[in-house]
């Protein structure tokens, strides 16, 4: 009995805020819009069975016949990834100076990875808006020491949103790399260089193979977020910079179009959910493998 | 345990209190003097919330998901005759506004053409869609002789790949641009009919890759920063901007012009949500707007036009007597309504929009 309630809890958990939800999303797509409150048609109110003969996948035609969301898409996926990459490249070597670091260094070290939380996400990146505009702080330095003549144009382009997603996703790629880098034994790596690996080898050998969990779940943590981005393109992307969480925001709130916006949120989470497989499978082996 | 109950509800009838003196206002950005909110609340004794959007589409999910939590909200004409048919407005009630006397009765038949009677709405401000120019840097760019005052500086894509150096701002917002990108090839801004609204999309698309930003209100201060060198915007944000950067001295200075070639005029609307918490309080604050000496307070603050006849003698001159703000006759010729477009008509206005916006 107790087992079985233990079991319940999770799956209630992913009923009330997973399922339900996408249900309501999934009913949301198959409908047609309207001026009304709310703005789509047809609704409970028609009656149940009024209701579920009204609903069709014109929406999902739709999108599948304009090539704005299939570029969308296919531009997140890119930005996502690129993103990840310059992320990993980033917070591999701040991650591996941490666990490398003084033992008693290392919990200042990790608070001031952790610190930047302490101020809203929105604000962090509103500051990004100061600093790369034209007139913003990394131009005007730039100007002053002499390295550019004419402002560089940062803001409001695909590098800003590239700079952006680095930034505020950094402690997500750091945290778990660290955790695997700090369980490192180091005595391992002394056995290579011992039997005559150079460091650098040693590096790629023993040291890589070993935080690759650490690797995999910062990637994942980092690209599955960035994929549905909103915030940080709108704030420092340009007209150019397409990503669908910006379509999304469009559909809802510029076209008032709740049964399109619907089906582009549904087709999103159908291509999150092969990475969040992916993830999970990787967790679950990890987890068997420390037993 | 009886006492506990008792204080336990003398509290909640408190908070009960404490919630129907509230009112919830939802108002476009930089569009009060904040002093009048504070003056508000000390007259009244009613809690004020204010929030703030910069987009009519924004207030119109809002509105039609229902149950927006606001007491009064504004619209322009257009997104006001849409919600109002969508049943998103309850009917106000004279006898709790006295203060309507000050309305102008000019201002209220041009709204009644979105609002019959004006039996939902009373005109908060009014105003056009033009452009504003950082006049050094333009004339830098294009000349002494640079048409500040023309759609061709906007529209005509030689001007606009020059002017792309010092950035360029256009609203975000397909009602407004549209009808300009109409008028400037001499079609009528106010078609309904999808060929002709087409027309509007190779001017759009010929200017965009020179546009820095789609926005509706980060423009007021790019404007006056420098940031930026032309902005497509509303009337009064750039006469903002103008007094901003005056105030900073900055040493930039911006004009704003209506198009010679015809502006469009707009009129945003207050209104009570069907739903609202407390339309009792909706009514005092609404009230309190018409009164003579408080709107002619707004209107000296976010430099717009208001549809108060009484508030005329309270305005300064740098308002009254601007016609950027109060048109005088000529110009008023020259403006032009527009009014919504029907459910199909709008699916392909918004696509086009997001074409224009992404190039896709």
């Amino acid at each position: 009995m107790r087992r079985r309630l233990l079991i319940a809890v999770p799956y209630v958990w992913l009923l009330a805020l997973f399922l339900i939800p996408f249900a309501v999303v999934f009913k949301i797509s198959l409908s047609d819009i309207a001026l009304a409150i709310p703005p789509y048609t047809p609704t409970a109110k028609d009656g149940i069975w009024n209701m579920l003969t009204g609903l069709d996948f014109e929406n999902f035609v739709f999108l599948s016949e304009d090539d704005l969301y299939w570029k969308a898409y296919l531009s997140s996926l890119q930005i996502a990834f690129i993103s990840t990459l310059l992320t990993l490249c980033v917070g591999y070597p701040m991650a591996y100076a941490m666990a490398r670091a003084p033992e008693q260094w290392r919990p200042t070290l990790l608070m001031l990875v952790i610190l930047p939380f302490w101020t809203s996400f929105l604000i962090r990146v509103y500051a990004w808006v100061g600093i790369l505009s034209g007139e913003g702080f990394l131009n005007q330095f730039l100007l002053w020491i002499g390295v550019i003549s004419t402002p560089l144009t940062i803001l409001n382009t695909n590098t800003a949103v590239y700079i952006g997603i680095v930034y505020t996703y950094l402690p997500f790629m750091i945290l778990p790399i660290y955790s695997a880098l700090d369980r490192l034994d180091g005595s391992l790596i002394e056995a290579a260089e011992d039997l005559g690996c150079s460091r650098i080898k040693a590096f790629w050998l023993v040291t890589i193979p070993l935080s690759k969990n650490g690797i995999i779940a910062g990637c994942f943590l980092v690209f599955i977020p960035a994929l549905g981005e909103f915030v940080i393109p709108s704030l420092l992307g340009g007209s150019g910079t397409l990503m669908i969480g910006k379509v999304l925001f469009e559909e809802f709130f510029s076209n008032r179009d709740w049964p399109v916006a619907s089906a582009v949120a549904v087709i999103l989470l159908l291509i999150l959910i092969i990475p969040i497989v992916l993830f999970q499978r990787n967790e679950q082996r990890q987890a068997e493998a420390e037993k | 345990m009886k006492n506990l109950m008792l204080s336990t509800t003398a509290v909640v009838a408190l908070a009960g209190a404490a919630l129907a003196d509230e009112v919830r206002v939802y108002n476009w950005s930089d569009y009060i003097d904040e002093d009048l909110l504070t003056k508000f609340e000390e007259e009244t004794g009613i809690d004020l919330i204010y929030d703030v959007f910069d987009s009519n589409e924004v207030l119109e999910t809002k509105m039609l998901a229902g149950s927006s939590g606001y007491d009064v909200v504004v619209p322009s004409g257009t997104f006001l005759q849409r919600q109002i048919s969508a049943g998103a407005f309850q009917k106000l009630d004279v006898s709790k506004l006295p203060n309507a006397e000050n309305l102008w009765d000019v201002v209220e038949a041009r709204t009644a053409q979105y609002d019959p009677d004006n039996a939902y709405s009373i005109n908060y401000m009014w105003g056009t869609t033009g452009i504003g120019v950082n006049v050094g840097k333009v004339q830098e760019i294009l000349g002494e002789d640079a048409p500040m005052g023309s759609l061709e500086l906007v529209f005509n894509p030689e001007n606009m790949e020059k002017l792309q150096a010092c950035g360029v701002h256009f609203l975000d917002a397909p009602t407004e641009m549209i009808p300009a990108a109409l008028k400037f090839i001499g079609e009528d801004p106010d078609s309904h009919d999808p060929d002709v609204i087409a027309k509007a999309e190779p001017i759009l698309l010929g200017v965009r890759p020179y546009v820095t930003k789609f926005h509706s209100s980060e423009y007021i201060n790019a404007l006056a920063n420098g940031d930026i060198c032309v902005a497509f915007g509303w009337s009064g944000d750039i006469l903002q901007a103008r007094d901003r950067a005056a105030e900073a001295e900055n040493g930039v200075e911006i004009a704003y012009n209506a198009p010679s070639e015809g502006a469009l005029m707009w009129f945003d609307q207050m209104a009570i949500p069907v739903d609202a918490p407390n339309p009792e309080a909706a009514h005092v604050f609404l009230n309190f707007i018409m009164d003579a000496q408080n709107m002619a307070q707004a209107s000296n603050y976010v430099y717009y036009a208001n549809g108060n006849e009484a508030s005329k003698e309270f305005l300064v001159e740098d308002v009254i007597g601007d016609p950027a703000i109060y048109p005088d006759e000529a110009t008023l010729e020259n403006l032009y309504t527009t009014t919504p477009y029907p459910a199909k008509v709008q699916r392909t206005v918004t696509r086009m929009w997001t074409k224009v916006k992404s190039g896709t």
